[in-house]
């Protein structure tokens, strides 16, 4: 069975998620890495996706600034969104040869992975046809944004859990008017831990790989 | 000319959008190198070239929107024969290619005609259709392309299974090639010794027994000796609590085993540890040169293994580039290949700083020779139980390991030699991503 390791790296900003994807993607391209999990957390940053429109920022610079957001114009497709705290986002670096060739097959597998885990708390989400990511009743509560390159993937998706809503207000989430909503919102009182275990153990199930623990203190480089 | 065309990234997928082209008309671009982005629903991928030249033509601009196996570029490619041209099958037509009517297929001839030259050979038997560069390459070296073994889909020769079949046929013409220029080649029997040995006069037993050194122990007393009249050796030693690496080396052992097949030591980890002192203290990875220091730029660690008659210090390159895993695989691989002789010369060359861990033969600490032209040798002790002095005056049981940096007191003075020391003991004893 095929290896994926699981790295949870905790709250770190945007652009240091960002680089250290670069690297897991080259090093999964020369084959010297298996498949990875990243799960991580950031503060609050907006991030506009290679095709997405400046026009669904709604604040200006300075008012992001105020508010202590920051603001990142990225590589993964889809549009704009928000991460902040309270929110579980999965970056999976996978190389996709070996598992389907297929990107929309694996954009539905990350719906499915996250449709899972929020069914083992009771929450039944379900997909929107023709709006990728996962909704509930209406209201999104997980996006997904993808970058590909020689078969290796890299972003991912990002699930609502106690993500402070309010903060959606700067932007029109994906580019689409919907309203936005969270675990906690939901009245599901989930602990971050317990989540990220769900999603490891779909992941696996989905992807058909054993989630390891990365050997971390090994493989720093600075 | 390669076309580019649209890929189809899915088996749902027919239609794609050019994002964002990588490259301008009139571009160099490399085979596999990042051509254009395209974008399907939330995936943006980018599209590796499929030759390499010059792209002469974009036939789909950003922003468009074109169904699968469209034609989106060309591309030109320069016949410096750097081109993998059997890798892109369009490229071939797989029969117009053998003009030569075929041997075994032709209609009798009334005549017997002349034997083909080697050139021309019957390609009936060689499995798919020859590229021209693989074609070239057969007629420029006078291969018979049917003694070629192809690896190619098929069967098919590539170019890398000529250029094999050239290097088996060269190793077969040429002389094997010494392995020589390693310090330590493998003993040849030396010619026989200046000294004349006389024959014992007596019949009583003799009180010593005469023998050559070998080739390799003869280098490895040279170069102690001119080590030792080189640089003014010292030597400082330092007590490193090595629990935080022993636990970790516990934790993660079954599975690096169950991994990668090798065993968890706990070299890598101060080879690694020296590998980031060194990049603090650029001194300790430098050498002398009349009265000029040598700053290395590439750290370049050399490990000390021991051989049945003698010792070898295979180099880790760029040490500091790789993690405990990459540096761990480094180890094992040239300490078993020094056991086994497979060294390549260059691999016991160009070393900036050694170590050797003598502590694995239960050496508590030492005093090593500094490996020439380099100024510090960090020499290991063993790791072991003992009870020390913790906090609030309590005793504990520790893993306790005496390391000691043997320096060139030329260029470095001892209070350089102990932060550095203090500096691997710092990494060793607070080991974690931040640290590093």
């Amino acid at each position: 069975m095929r290896k994926c390791e699981l790295r949870e790296l905790g709250r770190i900003e945007y652009g240091e998620a960002f680089d250290l994807q670069r690297r897991l993607v080259a090093e999964r391209q020369q084959g010297r890495i298996p498949d990875q999990l990243l799960i991580v957390e950031h503060p609050p940053t907006i991030t506009l996706g290679r095709n997405g429109r400046i026009a669904h920022l709604l604040a200006s610079p300075d008012e992001l600034r105020r508010a202590g957001i920051a603001f990142y114009h990225t590589d993964r497709g889809g549009d704009i969104t928000y991460h902040g705290p309270g929110q579980v986002v999965g970056y999976p670096i996978l190389d996709l040869r070996e598992w389907k060739r297929d990107v929309v097959a694996y954009v539905r597998a990350l719906e499915e992975v996250i449709l899972g885990a929020l069914g083992e708390f009771g929450i039944s989400a379900e997909r929107v046809a023709g709006c990728t990511g996962v909704w509930v009743e209406g209201r999104k509560i997980a996006a997904i944004g993808v970058h590909i390159s020689r078969w290796v993937t890299s972003h991912g998706f990002a699930l609502n859990v106690t993500t402070d809503l309010s903060h959606f207000r700067y932007i029109v989430p994906c580019g689409l008017s919907a309203p936005v909503t969270s675990m906690a919102d939901l009245g599901c009182p989930a602990d971050h831990g317990e989540v990220v275990e769900a999603l490891a153990r779909h992941f696996g199930r989905v992807f058909d790989c054993e989630m390891i623990p990365a050997m971390r203190e090994l493989e720093s480089v600075s | 000319m390669t076309d580019v065309v649209m890929p189809q990234m899915g088996e749902s997928i027919v239609e794609g959008t050019v994002t964002r082209w990588l490259k301008k008309k009139g571009d160099r671009v490399e085979r596999d190198e990042p051509l254009f982005e395209i974008s399907t629903d939330k995936v943006d991928t980018e599209i590796p070239s499929p030759a390499a030249g010059v792209l002469v033509e974009i036939l789909v601009q950003e922003g468009e929107t074109v169904p699968i196996n469209t034609v989106v570029a060309r591309i030109e490619e320069s016949g410096d024969g750097r081109v993998a041209v059997e890798e892109a099958p369009v490229e071939t037509p797989p029969k117009a290619e053998a003009p030569q009517p075929l041997a075994a297929a032709s209609p009798a001839p009334t005549v017997a005609p002349p034997p083909p030259p080697a050139e021309a050979a019957p390609e009936a038997e060689i499995p798919g259709p020859i590229s021209p560069l693989v074609r070239r390459m057969a007629r420029e070296h006078g291969i018979d392309l049917r003694q070629v073994k192809g690896t190619g889909a098929g069967g098919r020769i590539t170019k890398q299974d000529v250029e094999a079949y050239l290097a088996a046929r060269a190793a077969q013409a040429a002389p094997p090639a010494r392995p020589e220029a390693a310090p330590a080649p493998p003993p040849v029997m030396p010619p026989p010794p200046a000294v004349e040995v006389p024959p014992p006069p007596r019949a009583e037993r003799p009180k010593a027994r005469v023998e050559p050194m070998s080739i390799m122990r003869q280098k490895i007393a040279e170069h102690m000796v001119l080590s030792k009249r080189t640089s003014p050796h010292v030597t400082t030693v330092h007590k490193v609590d090595m629990t935080r690496v022993a636990k970790m080396r516990e934790r993660y052992k079954a599975e690096v085993q169950a991994r990668y097949g090798y065993s968890l030591t706990y070299l890598p980890f101060i080879t690694r540890a020296a590998a980031e002192a060194l990049r603090a203290f650029p001194i300790v990875n430098a050498s002398v040169e009349g009265n000029n220091i040598i700053y290395h730029n590439e750290i370049n660690i050399g490990i000390a293994v021991a051989l049945d008659n003698g010792l070898i210090v295979p180099v880790i390159r760029n040490a500091d580039e790789m993690n405990v895993l990459g540096l761990q695989r480094a180890i094992v691989d040239l300490a078993t290949r020094a056991r086994s002789r497979q060294l390549k010369p260059d691999e016991v060359h160009g070393g900036t700083f050694s170590i050797t861990n003598f502590g694995s033969f239960g050496s508590l600490f030492g005093t090593p020779i500094i490996n020439q032209p380099q100024v510090a040798i960090l020499g290991v002790g063993a790791v072991e139980k003992t009870p020390v002095v913790v906090e609030d005056d309590a005793i504990a049981i520790r893993y306790i390991s005496l390391m000691g940096l043997t320096f060139d007191h030329r260029l470095i003075d001892g209070a350089v030699a102990d932060q550095f020391m203090q500096k691997v003991k710092s990494i060793l004893e607070n080991w974690s991503e931040q640290v590093l």
